[in-house]
C-alpha cells in the first residue's frame, strides 16, 4: 500500500488499472473510451497504462472510439468474450450512451463504469448534478454514489467483485461529484497489485461467447421476457447480501471497511433526519454538528447504494424520526427530487417528509443552506410540495 | 465470367457440417440475404468465426430465444453498434491468441445510416474485422422504409412517390478509409462471390464487402427473379462488381455490356419503380459517369 495524491478521476483510473492487471492471467482487460468534461482525466490516465503480463503479453486493450455509444459497445463486445471491462463518462455523454447502457445490463455483463455527475444540457453547464445517472436508474445497473476520493477508489474494486459474482452478474456504475471530487486531489490509499489480486478473483463469464453456436441477445417472446426480467430483478435482490460479503472480504484484505449501502451520522437518538447523497452529505454532517450544538437532535442518512434501492436499510435508519428532510441534487421535472420520490415511503407513518431540491447545476451548498432547510423543516406542521432552494453560484 | 442459369447454392459434401444458415429459419422466399449467407457458409469452411448482427432482418433470421438459426456464435447488437461490439470481441480474441475471425453482418440501414459513424471509426482504427453489408436498399425489417441506400425513384412506405435522391456510394466511402480490402459482391456470380468472401476472411485488418441483396417483399418483385435482377443490375452497369485494395487500386471483376434493355428490364421487373416516372436516360447517364470515375481510379 502507498499513499498517493490523486484526484477522484485518477483514483478511478488507478483502481480500474489494478483491477485490469489482476485479470491478466484470465481473459485480460479493456474498454472503449471517449472524452467528456469533467471525466476526461480518468480515461487519459487509463490510456497511459501498461497492461502487459509477466511474460510481456499485452493483456489490456483500451479502444479510443468515436462516441460514448461505441465506448459502451466495445465494453459489451469485450465483456461478452470474457474480458474485465471499464469505461467512464458523464452527463450528455451518458445520455448519448444510454441505449448501450441498457443493453450492457440486459446482456448481464459486469461492466464497471465510473460516472462523473454533471448537469445535463443545453444550456451547457459542467458542474455537479445527479440527474444524469439518476436518469439511468431503470437501466438495470447497480448504482453507487461516493462521498470522497478514497470511496471512489474502493468502490471501483468492490464493483468488480460484486458485479462479477455469479449470483449477481450485473454492471455497476460508480458515481462521483463533478469537480468537488473529480478535480480535487486527496491523499488516497493505493494497494499493490498482489493485494488487489487477493481481493479480485479471475473473471469468468458463464455465458461467454466462444464456439457454441448460440445467439446472444436475439429475440424474446413475452414469455421469455417475463422470465429474463424476473431473473434480472432477482439478481438485484441478491445484491445487498453479496455486497455485505464483499465488504467483509474487502476489510479482510485491505484493512478498512467500505461504507454500508445506507450510512448514518449521529442517528442513534435523532428525531429529525437529513437524507442526502454523495458530497452533499459532507455539508450535512457539518450542519448536523451545528444543530446538535444548539440542542436539536438531528442526524444524517446517506444513501450510498441507489440501485438496488436499499429500502429496508433506509427504513431502519429513519426509524422513529418524526421529521425528515430529503435533499436532492437533481430534479425529475414535474415530480420533484428523485431521491425524495423513492425514499419518502421509508419514513415512519405520520412523519413530516419534506423535499428540498438544492444545488442544481452545481451551486455550492453551504452549511448555512442546510441549516435554513433544517429550520424550515422544524417550523412545519405538514410537508408541502418539493421546495426548489436557490443557492446561487 | 461464367453465369450459371440457376443460382443460389445447395449444401454439398464439401461444405461445413453445420451450415451458417440452418434449415428451419423463417426468411422470406427469394431472400437475397439468405443466399449471401449460403455463399459465406461455403467460404467460411472450417474457419472459426464469431458474428455480430445488429438490428436488421438478419437478426430476425436467428429466431426466438433460445433457438438460433445460425451455425456460428452470434451477438445481436444494438442497431448502430455492430462494428464497435465486434471491435471488442476481435481485440479480446487477439489478446488471448485465439485464431478466429469476427464478422459483422448488417443491412443497409445499419451500415449506410445509423451505423455509419461506428463503421467509419472501426475502419479508421484498422480493426481486424470483416464487415459484410447485405444491401436490400430498404429498411426491410420494419416493413420497407427508405434508407440512404434506396435508389433514385424507388417507392417505399416513406417515399410513396418514389425517392428523389440517389444512393450513397458506399464502396467509395469505405475505400476512402484506405482499408486493405473492399469489394462488391454479385449473387449472380457465385464463383467471384465465394472467392471474395474467402479472400476477405483470410485478410487481416478492416475488410468490407457490399452485397446487393434482392428483397422480393420490399422490391415488389417475383421471389424467383432475385438472381436475375442482380444479373441485370450487373450487366447494365448499375451495380459494378469490383474490388479495391488499400483504398486505391480499383479492379473491375465483371465487365458489364451497358445494355439498355437489361436496364429497362431491371426496373420493369420491380413494383417499387412502377409509376414513379423514372427517367431511364438520366439513369443511363449517371451510370456512364460513375463508370468513368471508376475507370479513372484504375478499374
Amino acid at each position: 500500500m502507498s499513499l498517493e495524491l490523486l484526484s477522484a478521476n485518477h483514483a478511478a483510473a488507478t483502481a480500474a488499472t489494478l483491477a485490469g492487471r489482476a485479470n491478466a492471467k484470465a481473459r485480460g482487460f479493456g474498454g472503449g473510451v471517449y472524452p467528456i468534461t469533467p471525466q476526461t482525466e480518468c480515461i487519459e490516465l487509463l490510456c497511459q497504462q501498461d497492461f502487459a503480463d509477466e511474460h510481456g503479453c499485452e493483456k489490456g486493450e483500451i479502444v479510443r472510439v468515436e462516441s460514448e455509444h461505441s465506448a459502451m459497445a466495445v465494453c459489451i463486445g469485450m465483456s461478452l468474450t470474457g474480458a474485465r471491462t471499464f469505461t467512464a463518462s458523464s452527463s450528455n455523454g451518458l445520455a448519448y450512451m444510454t441505449e448501450n447502457v441498457f443493453a450492457a445490463a440486459l446482456y448481464r455483463l459486469p461492466i464497471v463504469m465510473m460516472a462523473v455527475n454533471r448537469t445535463l444540457g443545453p444550456p451547457w453547464n459542467i458542474w455537479v448534478d445527479h440527474g444524469d445517472t439518476l436518469a439511468l436508474r431503470d437501466a438495470g445497473w447497480i448504482q453507487f454514489y461516493c462521498e470522497d476520493n478514497q470511496e471512489v477508489f474502493d468502490t471501483i474494486l468492490l464493483a468488480y467483485r460484486l458485479g462479477e459474482d455469479p449470483r449477481v452478474l450485473l454492471p455497476v456504475i460508480v458515481c462521483q461529484d463533478a469537480f468537488v471530487l473529480s478535480h480535487t486531489m486527496v491523499q488516497t490509499d493505493v494497494p499493490d497489485l498482489d493485494t488487489v489480486r487477493r481481493f479480485l478473483p479471475d473473471f469468468e463469464l458463464p455465458h461467454r461467447v466462444s464456439e457454441q453456436p448460440v445467439t446472444v441477445g436475439g429475440l424474446d417472446f413475452p414469455r421469455e421476457t417475463e422470465v429474463h426480467r424476473r431473473q434480472h430483478h432477482e439478481a438485484m435482490g441478491r445484491v445487498p447480501a453479496v455486497y455485505r460479503e464483499c465488504q467483509d472480504a474487502f476489510e479482510q484484505v485491505f484493512g478498512r471497511r467500505p461504507a454500508d449501502a445506507v450510512q448514518t451520522y449521529r442517528m442513534d437518538d435523532a428525531d429529525v433526519a437529513l437524507v442526502a447523497m454523495a458530497t452533499t452529505f459532507s455539508t450535512v454532517r457539518t450542519a448536523i454538528d451545528a444543530a446538535r450544538a444548539r440542542g436539536i437532535r438531528a442526524g444524517g442518512v446517506r444513501v450510498r447504494m441507489f440501485r438496488p434501492f436499499p429500502e429496508s436499510e433506509l427504513r431502519e435508519a429513519l426509524g422513529r424520526c418524526a421529521r425528515v428532510a430529503i435533499l436532492d441534487r437533481d430534479i425529475s421535472l414535474g415530480l420533484g427530487g428523485v431521491l425524495w420520490a423513492e425514499s419518502r415511503a421509508c419514513a415512519r407513518e405520520g412523519a413530516i417528509v419534506q423535499n428540498y431540491v438544492v444545488g442544481l447545476g452545481g451551486g455550492d451548498i453551504r452549511p448555512r443552506d442546510v441549516d435554513a432547510m433544517l429550520r424550515d423543516l422544524l417550523a412545519r406542521t405538514a410537508a408541502g410540495a418539493p421546495e426548489i432552494v436557490e443557492v446561487g453560484s | 465470367m461464367i453465369e450459371p442459369v440457376l443460382s443460389g447454392m445447395a449444401q454439398t459434401e464439401c461444405d461445413r457440417k453445420a451450415p451458417l444458415l440452418r434449415a428451419g429459419n423463417t426468411n422470406c422466399g427469394g431472400c437475397g440475404m439468405s443466399i449471401a449467407l449460403n455463399f459465406m457458409s461455403r467460404a467460411i469452411g472450417t474457419r472459426r468465426v464469431q458474428m455480430v448482427i445488429p438490428a436488421c432482418c438478419g437478426i430476425v433470421t436467428a429466431g426466438p430465444f433460445p433457438y438460433s438459426a445460425y451455425g456460428a456464435p452470434v451477438v445481436a447488437s444494438t442497431f448502430a453498434s455492430a462494428a464497435a461490439v465486434a471491435t471488442g470481441m476481435a481485440r479480446v480474441a487477439a489478446m488471448n491468441g485465439e485464431d478466429l475471425r469476427v464478422l459483422c453482418f448488417a443491412g443497409d440501414g445499419g451500415t449506410y445510416d445509423i451505423g455509419m459513424a461506428t463503421l467509419s471509426a472501426a475502419a479508421e482504427r484498422g480493426e481486424d474485422l470483416l464487415y459484410v453489408c447485405y444491401d436490400n436498399e430498404i429498411y426491410g425489417n420494419t416493413g420497407g422504409q427508405r434508407s440512404s441506400a434506396t435508389p433514385l425513384g424507388a417507392r417505399t412506405s416513406t417515399t410513396p412517390k418514389g425517392k428523389t435522391q440517389g444512393k450513397k456510394d458506399i464502396l467509395a466511402i469505405m475505400a476512402a478509409h484506405g482499408i486493405p480490402y473492399a469489394a462488391t459482391i454479385s449473387l449472380a456470380h457465385p464463383e467471384d462471390a465465394v472467392a471474395k468472401f474467402a479472400r476477405a476472411l483470410d485478410a487481416r485488418g478492416f475488410r468490407f464487402l457490399h452485397v446487393l441483396a434482392p428483397c422480393p417483399t420490399g422490391w415488389k418483385s417475383e421471389p424467383a427473379h432475385g438472381i436475375e435482377l442482380v444479373r441485370l443490375a450487373v450487366r447494365s452497369g448499375l451495380f459494378p462488381v469490383c474490388h479495391v485494395e488499400d483504398g486505391r487500386r480499383f479492379t473491375i471483376d465483371v465487365e458489364p455490356d451497358f445494355d439498355r434493355a437489361a436496364l429497362a428490364d431491371y426496373f420493369a421487373r420491380q413494383g417499387r419503380f412502377r409509376g414513379t416516372k423514372l427517367d431511364l436516360d438520366a439513369v443511363a447517364m449517371a451510370i456512364e459517369e460513375h463508370w468513368r470515375d471508376l475507370r479513372r481510379r484504375g478499374g
